[in-house]
């Protein structure tokens, strides 16, 4: 009885919704694809011309784009190794019984890094590892380590990139396999401690089954968060020193918005927006199978 | 021979624990006790951990530098969008959670898809389309614009809430003749509250937090606080006291937010791939 319902119903619960969407979802995204086939820069906007897909061939042959792509490439493979680490050690721990009241203070604090204004991480970044007057740099003096020039050292901005990352998306991560913890049944886990003492068995037969869906959700999500990635090494360096932390997002900023080439810019956008969504559909198709 | 070893291990335990609260919380101490330093203080070498507080950096930033304002923008924007994105929401998470017709699966992808939309790829064609409607550096073209990662949370998080409600109630409405819309906001949409309250949360703190549009689309008049905290970058004399009482003043309502909704956060996050 319920199933029959008349197509206007439908269309005016869900219209709004779609409608609003179209707008500013897909309408600017063709806007972009519109621009993308055009030679056209903010400052010399009456030069304006149609020139087909020749900004996508000059994305797909510099070598500046590719760069960048490595760059949060490699950030991803460096970084998200460890967050992985870090975060079971963090959500075994978790999940084992006992001192309770710890483990709530432990799950309250691990909400805050990754709920907090992701500039401000950029931010807070720039005070905290300055050379002179940076906390870290002090502490670093106390087990014996000179100081170091963070910010101002390719290598070593690209090191606090990953240090930050680690620290905001650690806890994610940490909760993500905490929830997939949970969803082992208690029965079988007791079971399994009863017949064996080793932890890894364990954790290796009976948790990690039951891990898999949070892992691959953790992958794909991180991927495309890291696709993302802006906020962070932008307020910290600006991309900088030299491009040593020009993520995708911030070289795409860069060329659109200082260099005012909207066209290339628009080009390498749909071409890191194809990359995404071939990765999100790989994601769907993990974990939306079904509604209903 | 095991009380002893069992004892200690929950002491190794104990201080994991703790080294962890210590790591994600000791960056906001930092933040907090350097928004109380003046910037002599701020700029010692070693950094000073004992020193006389001052509220001089919160008086300076809220009614000098502007901070106050944007911060006014932001709670505009992200309570217009968060209000705007459960009105058009619930609906839609209604009928994706009650009613059959064709296109259903492709319109719930569509949704969840853009979670993965980097703002970048819309910012620069908004900025254009803005400028030619007169909507550049308005409230409403982030309020509009937030749509984009705040809906599709509205309608993931309360669809599952509509599921999680006894169709039988549905039933019983339509045998004494209610409407499709008056089983929805009667009968339904009360129910829905929690859903409705955890993605209203975290449509808030994902707007409150936005930096890349709110640059690129507010640079003056409806500037944000996350955008009006990296202006202080600029320049020489980088006034670290300011930064982070101007820090310090965006990160506690999302936080306070975060703790409350602390359960769904990763929900949020992870549109629903992990419940």
């Amino acid at each position: 009885m319920i199933a029959h319902v008349r197509r206007k119903t439908i269309f005016a619960f869900l219209g709004p919704a779609v409608a609003a969407l179209l707008l500013v979802g897909i309408a600017p995204l063709l806007y972009a694809v519109w621009k993308s086939l055009h030679d056209f820069n903010l400052t010399k906007q009456a030069q304006t011309k149609f020139v087909g897909l020749e900004n996508y061939w000059t994305v797909l042959t510099d070598p500046t784009f590719w760069q960048a792509m490595g760059r949060t490439a490699t950030l991803f493979l460096i970084s998200v190794p460890i967050q992985l680490a870090l975060g079971l050690l963090i959500a075994i721990v978790l999940h084992r019984p006992g001192l309770t009241l710890f483990k709530t203070l432990t799950r309250l604090s691990l909400v805050l890094p990754m709920a907090t204004t992701y500039a401000v991480v950029g931010l807070l970044a720039q005070v905290m590892l300055n050379q002179k007057y940076g906390v870290v740099n002090q502490m670093l003096g106390w087990i014996g380590i000179d100081p170091i020039n963070f910010i101002g050292d390719p290598t070593n901005a690209f090191i606090a990139v990953i240090i930050w990352d680690i620290w905001q998306w650690t806890p994610f991560v940490a909760l993500v396999l905490l929830a997939g913890l949970s969803t082992v049944p208690p029965e079988i886990e007791e079971a399994a401690q009863l017949e064996t003492k080793s932890q890894w068995l364990v954790f290796r037969f009976v948790q990690l089954p039951f891990l898999i869906p949070s892992l691959v959700a953790v992958l794909i999500l991180r991927t495309a968060d890291t696709l993302k990635l802006f906020d962070m090494p932008f307020t910290m360096t600006r991309g900088g020193p030299g491009s040593a932390t020009e993520f995708i997002a911030v070289l795409i900023e860069r060329v659109g918005n200082r260099q005012f080439d909207i066209g290339l810019a628009s080009a390498q956008a749909i071409i890191m927006l194809a990359i995404t969504i071939f990765l999100a559909r790989l994601y769907i198709r993990f974990f939306y199978r079904e509604v209903n | 021979m095991a009380a002893p070893l069992q004892r200690r291990a929950l002491w190794a335990e104990g201080l994991l624990l703790i080294a962890i609260c210590a790591f994600c919380i000791f960056p906001f101490y930092w933040m907090v006790t350097t928004s109380l330093k003046t910037q002599v203080v701020a700029l010692q070498d070693p950094p000073a951990w004992i020193f006389t507080p001052t509220l001089a950096n919160y008086w300076e930033v809220l009614f000098e530098d502007r901070v106050g304002v944007s911060l006014i923008n932001s709670i505009i924007v992200a309570v217009c969008t968060t209000a705007l994105a459960v009105i058009l929401g619930t609906p839609a998470a209604y009928a994706l959670a009650r009613f059959e017709f064709r296109g259903k699966q492709d319109l719930w992808f569509w949704f969840i898809t853009n979670r993965f939309v980097s703002p970048v790829v819309l910012a620069f064609p908004v900025f254009l389309i803005s400028r030619e409607l007169g909507l550049r550096d308005t409230h409403l073209a982030l309020i509009l614009m937030y749509l984009t990662f705040t809906l599709p949370i509205v309608i993931w998080i309360c669809t599952d809430q509509f599921r999680s409600i006894p169709r039988e109630l549905d039933e019983a409405a339509v045998l004494e003749g209610a409407s499709k819309w008056r089983i929805f906001r009667s009968i339904c949409l009360p129910l829905a509250m929690p859903g409705v309250a955890v993605s209203s949360i975290l449509s808030f703190i994902f707007s409150w937090n936005e930096l890349l549009f709110a640059y690129i689309l507010a640079p003056k008049a409806a500037k944000t606080a996350p955008a009006m905290a990296i202006t202080f970058m600029e320049g020489y004399d980088v006034p670290y006291g300011k930064i982070m009482a101007t820090s310090t003043l965006i990160v506690i309502p999302v936080l306070i937010f975060a703790l409350i909704a602390s359960k769904h956060l990763v929900r949020g996050l992870t549109m629903g791939a992990v419940k």
